[in-house]
């Protein structure tokens, strides 16, 4: 299969998207979905960087139980800004405005999304708000926590709160219009034959994910108004010395924040079904409950943001239906996980680099789920919420589950993107560093936080210093897996073997036209006639392999 | 498929990313009615906000409430109301391809429009000269107080007690905020209105294409049923002051 | 540094063993599906791995399997939503005749009040065996209060009472933490609580009283203040009397009721105006600023103390305490 050259024409003689102009205005007035999904791998790549320098400050700095590397109003800068970067400029673009932008129209037979414009405006907004933050950053920081929980953010810090809240707003509309743009396209531009349950799984999870964007953000954007009003003006909203409520803005900012996550996780669960599919060549176990558990998981998410508020002064009451609606939530994660499991079963599993990051992310998220039942469970919750098992609860679903997808999306796609191949060995090598790394950085934090080290700490207890420094070795090694990838990838793109348009040999329109892809994607809209991940009915020719 | 695709084409608003013009014009008008729901979104988390504290500090909000002029209030609703109704004329215009009824209307529209902003503007000049301005210098004094002891003595309330400075100027800040940023979506629909009046002078809207101006409309509508949402919320507190026994 | 890794919390109060016992089965159920799904996967993998299994079988997925993967697990988040819902009771329960402690937060550093008039910072000293109750507020921004050998956790509001309690079982000394960040030296706020044997304990009270109980010292503030001109037994006093007042329900000018808790006494001491007792005109300046959150607290405690009867506590009680309320409730 890896001859496929042979059925395209070399990548320098044939016009494609990344070759049919040159010069950097094409690029910064491109319309094109896949050229912008490129911008956007550049500039998540930054702040991904961004995010993991500072989180190596806070590795260091908690080696030893004294704050003694900087002082404590540097780390909490720090660690907001880790927080900040990673969430809101890593996290929730990551698969959606790179992977998503890139393989939706592909993948439904369109030529680009359906507001190409919009598309474009989404980045520049996105750049604009990273800006700001970037602002914040270089002018002294902010020192809120990523939850700027008030009165604290709007009254008693005195940082750049106000450039950093701009800048979380500006990009909270560069995912709104992302949102909008993906829910127009999936409805509106599918080719002739595409059904809803013929669309690859991936797009079922981006349009969930849409959904939330676009119905949980703009409560977002209000919220930071209203802080930012506070912080100008002392209007007292959210200032009890004038009557405000603190927990209020609480419920206004988790009811975007709790479904946040499922806006950064349901486009990695979308590639996990592609790639488990393509690696086993089966189609996926239970089709329709996967597609369905995306839409499940996107409503229900919008009901549980109370959870995060078990300790914070709520009726009683309230915890418990919090606490009821939380376990609800979980039940459609755990169904996929069941599926992807099960679609192993009978098929024909190869373990290359993209199928090693599922196996990671399945491994990674079990555990990153199963203790989200920890802190649903209220009694447990009480004793944990606020440490380091809560730290550990969500980076296991956000870096382990997120980043685990992106890769490995990142990897199966790399082909289609670059029309390159990538050097296997190394790819395989960091893999298995990354999930190494990630696993000694964070199960460490979930045994601190049963032994009650709070987050946010600069400086602890001595006894809980054996478990940090296994979480900073940990990280130092993570750091390793994620920077191979940085340099493998971007050799690969001047001297890897060309791929071909179908290397792995998948189904999906996507895989159908050459690597990279002509700018229009399709010279004529096909036609669909078979169900998505259709391996069985390519078996009467085998392929080598 | 590829038939219509090719004759669509000829319409110089097509964009060639779709495959036919009603294709593009179904995606259009879905993106709008998304973005709407968006801005319905933005808007609730304010309601929410005001509907919270309305419950807690019903006294101070109805004695905040009574400041304002309804006068003006109402002859604002009034001037909105008026102001979707020649939008909708607008729209009627452009889809019967009637250029002069279009542009027309459209520029009515902005004047009403304009006229809501101007009052608003008296509106605020006089709460800055009250000192009903949320901040250092916000003061909320016996007269007013005296004033909401009155008004709701008359209307036989017993709910005068508790009102507090504090509280009083949440309100406030809930009015400036929520009516400010109703204020600043008028003035970018104002904007997209005058580019319309261009373009529409320019002959690009014909009965096959007026998508624009319907979606304009269609935004404006929404800012004015924010206002019919606003103004009862805001001005009209009191008159529910005496259903409390 | 030694070896010191401890993986295990220590269980020092009744809760603590409720809370363990939960989490226990809590990770016994993650361990098992983690097991299982991981087995499965591996099992999976290598025994349908290409080179071994070069054609996938079709196979389109079972509703039966997915009825059984959604109910089961369903059933077994359910049981540990009761489970965890009832042990979340009793944590918000705190139990008649606890030993109440007043604690308040602020940037950065917790101060106690115990009822005999000690008072510590960052350090609280509790008997074993009795239940406790603390009643806290921040002057500030929003604190938690944590002690991890008791597995009780509760953020601590600016303007508004919260209470936590807990029965310690094991004599020792236990990390207090703040848990809600709150600002440059939030992993600064941290203390000690040290359970004591009753008799030590005893010993400890005797060495740390000054200055007075606190229902002393709130007395003398309630008459610094000149509460007392108003708040008066008689008939025509111009505010209500607040004998036995506590946890009684009250009824407003403007309609409603509440029953009248610590919040509930310190919003008419910082806001007399919002809750009008009924029959009485809003009258009452405002306190809002003028006394410190201590200050308000030992109010608080004073006119919990004005009972009809209490026998354990308030000894020092005036005897209008001890006279039967005038009007009912009021």
């Amino acid at each position: 299969m890896s001859t496929a050259v042979t059925t395209a024409e070399s990548i320098h003689r044939r016009r494609h998207y990344l070759n049919a102009d040159y010069g950097i205005r094409s690029w910064l007035l491109t319309t094109d979905h896949k050229r912008i999904a490129l911008l956007y791998l550049f500039s998540i790549t930054f702040f991904f960087a961004l995010g993991g320098l500072f989180a190596v400050l806070i590795r260091l700095e908690l080696l030893t139980p004294a704050g003694d590397m900087m002082t404590s109003d540097t780390y909490n800068k720090v660690f907001t800004m880790h927080g900040i970067m990673m969430v809101f400029f890593f996290l929730i673009p990551s698969v959606p405005a790179t992977l998503g932008n890139f393989l939706i129209p592909m993948m439904i037979g369109a030529r680009d999304l359906a507001f190409p414009k919009l598309n474009l405006a989404s980045w520049y907004l996105f750049m604009v708000g990273g800006m700001f933050a970037m602002y914040s950053v270089v002018t002294g920081g902010i020192d809120t926590g990523w939850t700027f929980y008030t009165p604290f953010s709007t009254t008693y810090s005195n940082t750049k709160v106000i450039p950093a809240a701009l800048g979380i707003l500006i990009a909270g509309f560069s995912s709104i219009f992302t949102g909008l743009n993906f829910i127009v396209t999936v409805h509106r531009m599918r080719a002739p034959g595409l059904t809803w349950f013929r669309l690859p799984l991936f797009v079922w999870a981006n349009y969930a994910a849409s959904l939330i964007m676009v119905l949980g953000t703009p409560v977002l954007a209000i919220t930071i108004v209203l802080v930012f009003l506070e912080r100008a003006f002392h209007i007292g909203i959210f200032d009890p010395r004038l009557g405000g409520d603190p927990i209020l803005f609480q419920h206004l900012f988790w009811f975007y924040s709790h479904p946040a996550v499922y806006i950064m996780i349901l486009p990695s669960m979308g590639v996990m079904s592609e790639l488990i599919s393509a690696f086993s060549r089966k189609r996926i176990f239970g089709y329709t409950f996967v597609a369905f558990s995306s839409v499940a998981i996107a409503v229900f998410g919008f009901l549980v943001w109370g959870h995060h508020m078990f300790v914070s002064g709520q009726s009683v009451y309230a915890a418990m239906v919090f606490s009821i609606l939380s376990y609800l939530v979980a039940i459609p994660s755990a169904v996929k996980v069941f599926n992807w499991t099960a679609t192993l079963y009978k098929g024909s599993v190869s373990y290359q680099t993209p199928m090693l990051y599922a196996f990671g992310f399945l491994g990674l998220f079990t555990i990153g789920g199963l203790t989200g039942l920890f802190l649903a469970a209220l009694g447990v919750d009480v004793h944990v919420t606020d440490t380091y098992f809560v730290v550990a609860h969500f980076h296991y679903i956000m870096v382990g589950g997120v980043i685990m997808g992106y890769l490995g999306g990142l990897h199966f796609w790399w082909p289609k993107i670059t029309g390159r191949l990538y050097p296997e060995g190394w790819a395989k090598l960091s893999a298995l560093v990354i999930f190494l790394g990630f696993n000694l950085t964070f199960f460490p934090q979930f045994v601190l936080g049963y032994l009650g080290m709070p987050r946010r700490y600069h400086a602890y207890p001595e006894e809980f210093q054996v478990l940090n420094v296994m979480s900073s070795a940990g990280a130092s090694i993570l750091a390793v897996g994620y920077l191979l990838p940085l340099f493998y990838l971007l050799w690969s793109m001047r001297y890897g073997p060309e791929a071909g348009p179908n290397p792995f040999d998948a189904r999906g329109l996507e895989w159908q036209m050459a690597s990279p892809p002509p700018t229009h994607n399709f010279e004529q809209v096909p036609i669909v006639s078979e169900e998505a991940y259709a391996y069985h009915t390519a078996q009467e020719v085998p392929v080598a392999g | 498929m590829q038939d219509s695709h090719t004759t669509a084409a000829h319409h110089p608003a097509f964009q060639h990313h779709f495959e036919t013009m009603e294709q593009q014009r179904q995606a259009s008008t879905l993106g709008m009615w998304l973005f709407l729901i968006t801005e319905i979104l933005f808007f609730g988390g304010m309601f929410t906000v005001y509907l919270v504290y309305r419950n807690w500090y019903f006294a101070s909000f109805a004695a905040g409430s009574l400041t304002l002029d309804v006068t003006l209030g109402t002859f604002n609703t009034v001037v909105l109301i008026g102001s979707s109704l020649t939008m909708a004329l607008a729209v009627h215009g452009a889809e019967t391809g009637k250029r002069g009824m279009l542009v027309g209307f459209l520029i009515l529209t902005i004047l009403l429009g304009a006229t809501f902003l101007g009052v608003k503007a008296v509106e605020y000049t006089h709460k800055f000269e009250e000192h009903h301005v949320p901040g250092p210098s916000f003061r909320f004094g016996s007269e007013e107080l005296r004033h909401f002891h009155e008004e709701a003595t008359m209307l036989r309330s017993t709910q005068i007690h508790g009102v507090e400075l504090g509280e009083v100027q949440l309100f406030f800040s809930l009015y400036f905020a929520m009516t400010g940023m109703h204020a600043l979506h008028m003035i970018i629909g104002i904007g997209v209105l005058s580019v319309l009046v261009w373009k529409a002078r320019h002959g690009r809207y014909s009965p096959e294409y007026f998508a624009p101006v319907e979606y304009a409309g269609l935004y404006w509508h929404f800012v004015d049923i924010v206002w019919i949402f606003l103004f009862p919320l805001l001005y009209l507190i009191t008159r529910h002051v005496g259903v409390h026994p | 540094m030694g070896f010191d890794l401890p993986l295990f919390p220590d269980q020092a109060s009744t809760m603590a063993t409720r809370v363990d016992y939960l989490y226990f089965y809590l990770l016994a159920v993650s361990a098992f599906f983690t097991i299982l799904i991981t087995a499965m996967l591996i099992f999976f993998a290598i025994r349908y791995r290409r080179s071994r299994h070069p054609h996938a079988v079709p196979i389109e997925g079972s509703t039966k399997l997915e009825l059984a993967w959604t109910g089961i697990p369903l059933m077994i988040a359910m049981s540990m939503f009761v489970w965890a819902a009832n042990v979340f009771f009793a944590m918000n329960r705190p139990p008649r005749g606890a030993l109440e402690i007043y604690a308040v937060g602020k940037q950065w550093m917790w101060k106690f009040e115990h009822v005999g008039g000690q008072r510590e910072i960052n350090e609280l000293h509790v008997p074993v065996d009795r239940d406790v109750k603390l009643t806290m507020i921040s002057q500030d921004v929003i604190h938690s209060m944590f002690f991890p050998a008791f597995r009780v956790k509760q953020d601590v509001l600016p303007n508004r009472y919260t209470t936590i309690w807990f029965r310690p079982t094991k004599v020792g000394r236990y990390h207090l933490f703040c848990a809600e960040y709150c600002g440059t030296k939030h992993s600064g706020m941290i203390g000690h609580v040290v359970v004591m044997e009753p008799a030590q304990y005893q010993v400890w009270l005797a060495g740390g009283a000054q200055g007075g109980s606190l229902t002393a010292s709130g007395e003398r503030l309630f008459r610094e203040l000149a509460c007392d001109t108003c708040h008066r037994p008689d008939t025509g006093a111009r505010g209500p009397d607040l004998a036995g007042l506590f946890g009684k329900p009250v009824k407003f000018a403007a309609g409603g009721s509440a029953v009248a808790d610590e919040t509930y006494i310190r919003e008419s001491i910082t806001n007399p105006a919002a809750k009008v007792v009924e029959g009485y005109q809003p009258i009452m300046p405002t306190f809002q600023g003028q006394i410190s959150e201590e200050g308000l607290l030992q109010l608080v405690a004073y006119i919990k103390s004005l009972q009809t009867q209490k026998p354990a506590e308030a000894p020092g009680a005036p005897p209008a305490a001890a006279a039967p309320p005038p009007r009912g409730t009021q």
